[in-house]
């Protein structure tokens, strides 16, 4: 029965603090607005410029369909190499192409001249996709080969990168709602003295940290709702699995992460040092989950993160659930490895506050 | 001149107090430079592979031995139709499925999920199965030859960094004083208010100038990021910023009334739009013309393009007088006005 009481408490503190419900409602909506449109590392509209030594029809052909193509911009023909590299020092163009002498007449007589392809590649990314789509182009036996060879692109037929995002928007708002506001929570009222008389009450461990976490769940559960209607409504992507799952999935992530919030705030004594070392394991856990960048590709070292990681699991779980259409069997291993790391979190929670220091 | 001083000794004596936050500013640099250099990367490895194929014959054996023998795919299993491989790739048990049929046409079933690696899984497969003697092609990668991301990553790093510092720190300090009630205190001593202020932005200064040194030190030493650029300029441009993320937490100290509500506006108003719209993770180019725009009045942005082409490209100063020139107007402005905003009184 006292459980209630302070869960009312909660929600009435949360309503009577102006900023917070704006913030609450808000800030998913206008993140779910803005973020997929962002959130796009597409490689498009590099700026290719081409320095042409040869000047027959061939070349004159090549610098046409570069023109044509939906990747690149056509920069502009320089006169040698090394003003075409100015081109990329000023940040005029991205990518180089350089077309030999007697290129055409090498082409008919069988041989192979060899073009240039010069890319800036201080973004790794867009240096290597840049130049592989500019040898797609340059290379016609390449050309040949991909109408040989057929690609069905699964789940993502034309191939938008939001249907990728937006799941990870899922993980970054839950993880920014039900992580940092439990986490200045009880450092507030310590902050601000209330801690003290709460510590006097008959009230149990139990009860006080629940009753903490409890409206956090709740809100975890409104944001979920509203991520997925906006991204019906806005973008018209749906989740293709069940939907129930996500929810499961939502549940667990926030049950960590206010746990973790909770810990935190425990073992701090000022708000600033309880956001600093929330944030530290915010950004850890988000670089190394799997969300921006795929953990196959980490070294073995680094991969070893990943089976304590809870982000990384939700990932793949929710990723599988909203894109692929998968079934309570293909994320089970993920929600075992939820459940585990969320209740021994939420047990550390409960044992690590005390009442009198 | 030494109430000053004594000010900012007392200020240093706050910060240097709080070990925990000491920890987390130095350990953060270390660990996000050592999680960018060594752990994130977009690298093609281990794809896993389902051969699907109702017979085997010697063609499609050569085929499956050629992909096995290369470092970036791994053949998982063979499956006879493409129905058991597409239920395999929802599973998450594999990304590739090459199907190979009887008349010789060859058919890749690619995980969409992330459309880039999927591009980047099928171009190197597609190399590989077609085995291509000679290159029409000669690829040269500027300047990151070996495409290690951390080139990308640490001037975004340190533009993170040195606003977290200057302007959330410092904003939350100064609105700290204020919500203790140590403030007053502060007020009626003898040295003018406004020297109260700038005695506790400038130990955070100094914070800023150690936090970037470490970071170019490990850069450099540690993730042998080569420092192109001339030292000197990359050391003025960051000053300039420094200034700038100071003057943007003076300003948020202003409107803020409660610690929280400082918080809130510096990660929210601040942090959010530096990661999403300064093109530190997610190229500009992409984006729709309105968030362009928008990413036009987010300093970081012009901060990080002038370290990656002083550090990386190893440009001279003339080519990043333009985002110099933004930069040193928008510290001005914000000084302006948070000098304008200041109440010499609580109320």
């Amino acid at each position: 029965m006292m459980i209630m009481h302070l869960i009312h408490k909660e929600f009435l503190q949360i309503r009577r603090n102006g900023f917070l419900p704006r913030l609450i409602i808000m800030f998913p909506i206008m993140i779910m607005c803005i973020m997929p449109w962002v959130m796009n590392q597409e490689v498009k509209n590099i700026r290719v410029d081409v320095v042409d030594n040869d000047r027959s029809t061939r070349s004159r052909q090549l610098v046409h369909s570069i023109e044509a193509s939906n990747y690149f911009i056509f920069c502009g023909q320089k006169p040698t190499y090394q003003a075409a590299l100015n081109d990329i020092e000023t940040s005029k163009a991205d990518i180089i192409l350089v077309i030999p002498q007697h290129y055409s007449r090498n082409l008919t007589q069988g041989r192979q001249p060899q073009v240039l392809i010069a890319a800036n590649a201080v973004n790794g990314t867009k240096g290597s996709i840049g130049s592989a789509y500019l040898s797609q182009i340059v290379t016609p036996a390449a050309a040949t080969i991909q109408s040989k060879v057929d690609t069905l692109f699964l789940y993502n037929k034309h191939v938008n990168y939001k249907v990728y995002m937006i799941p990870a928007l899922f993980a970054i708002l839950l993880m920014l709602m039900t992580g940092f506001l439990p986490a200045l929570n009880i450092v507030g009222e310590k902050e601000k003295g209330t801690i003290e008389q709460i510590n006097v009450t008959p009230v149990s461990k139990w009860s006080f940290i629940l009753a903490k976490l409890i409206p956090y769940w709740l809100i975890a559960l409104f944001l979920i709702t509203i991520c997925l209607l906006l991204s019906w409504l806005i973008y018209g992507i749906t989740c293709q699995g069940n939907l129930l799952l996500v929810y499961l999935l939502a549940m667990l992530l926030a049950l960590f992460f206010s746990s973790l919030g909770l810990i935190i705030s425990i073992y701090s004594d000022t708000m600033q040092q309880a956001i600093f070392v929330m944030w530290f394991f915010v950004v850890c856990m988000l670089l190394l989950s799997g969300l921006f960048t795929p953990t196959r590709s980490m070294p073995d070292l680094a991969y070893l993160t990943t089976y304590v990681n809870p982000m990384h699991y939700f990932i793949d779980a929710i990723r599988t659930v909203f894109i692929r259409g998968g079934n309570f069997q293909s994320i089970a291993h993920q929600v075992l490895a939820l459940l585990c790391i969320s209740s021994l979190m939420g047990i550390w929670a409960v044992k690590s506050y005390k009442k009198n220091n | 001149m030494k109430q000053f001083i004594s000010f900012v000794i007392k200020e240093s004596r706050h910060i240097l107090r709080d070990k925990r936050t000491m920890l987390i500013l130095f350990g953060m640099p270390v660990v996000l430079m050592l999680i960018f250099g060594f752990a994130i990367t977009t690298d093609v490895r281990n794809v896993r592979t389902i051969v699907v194929t109702s017979q085997m014959n010697p063609q499609i054996q050569a085929a499956v031995e050629r992909l096995a023998a290369s470092e970036y795919f791994t053949i998982t299993t063979t499956v006879p139709t493409p129905k058991d491989a597409e239920l395999l790739i929802r599973n998450q048990k594999a990304d590739l499925a090459i199907v190979f049929s009887k008349d010789h046409a060859i058919q890749f079933i690619v995980d969409g999920a992330d459309p880039n690696m999927a591009q980047q899984w099928t171009n190197y497969a597609t190399g590989v199965m077609m085995n291509m003697q000679g290159t029409l092609v000669n690829s040269k990668m500027l300047y990151n030859p070996q495409m290690r991301s951390a080139y990308n990553f640490v001037p975004a790093i340190m533009g993170m960094l040195l606003m977290l510092v200057c302007a959330m720190m410092t904003s939350i300090s100064i609105v700290r004083e204020k919500e203790r009630g140590t403030m007053e205190v502060l007020l009626v001593s003898p040295i003018r208010p406004l020297m109260i202020i700038i005695a506790k932005a400038v130990p955070y200064l100094v914070l800023a100038f150690a936090i970037l040194i470490t970071i170019l030190l490990m850069a450099r030493f540690v993730l042998d990021v080569p420092l192109q650029g001339s030292l000197v300029w990359i050391f003025v441009v960051s000053t300039i910023y420094i200034l700038l993320a100071l003057s943007l937490g003076l300003l948020i100290s202003n409107i803020a009334t409660s610690q929280l509500m400082a918080l809130l506006i510096s990660a929210m108003v601040l942090l959010m739009p530096i990661v999403m719209l300064s093109g530190m993770l997610f190229p500009i180019e992409s984006m729709p013309t309105i968030l362009q725009w928008l990413s036009a009045i987010v300093p970081p942005r012009y901060y990080i393009e002038a370290m990656r082409k002083l550090m990386i490209m190893g440009v001279g100063i003339q080519e990043v007088t333009r985002e110099i020139t933004v930069l040193t107007g928008m510290t001005l402005f914000l000084l302006a006005v948070s000098l304008k905003k200041f109440k010499t009184r609580l109320e």
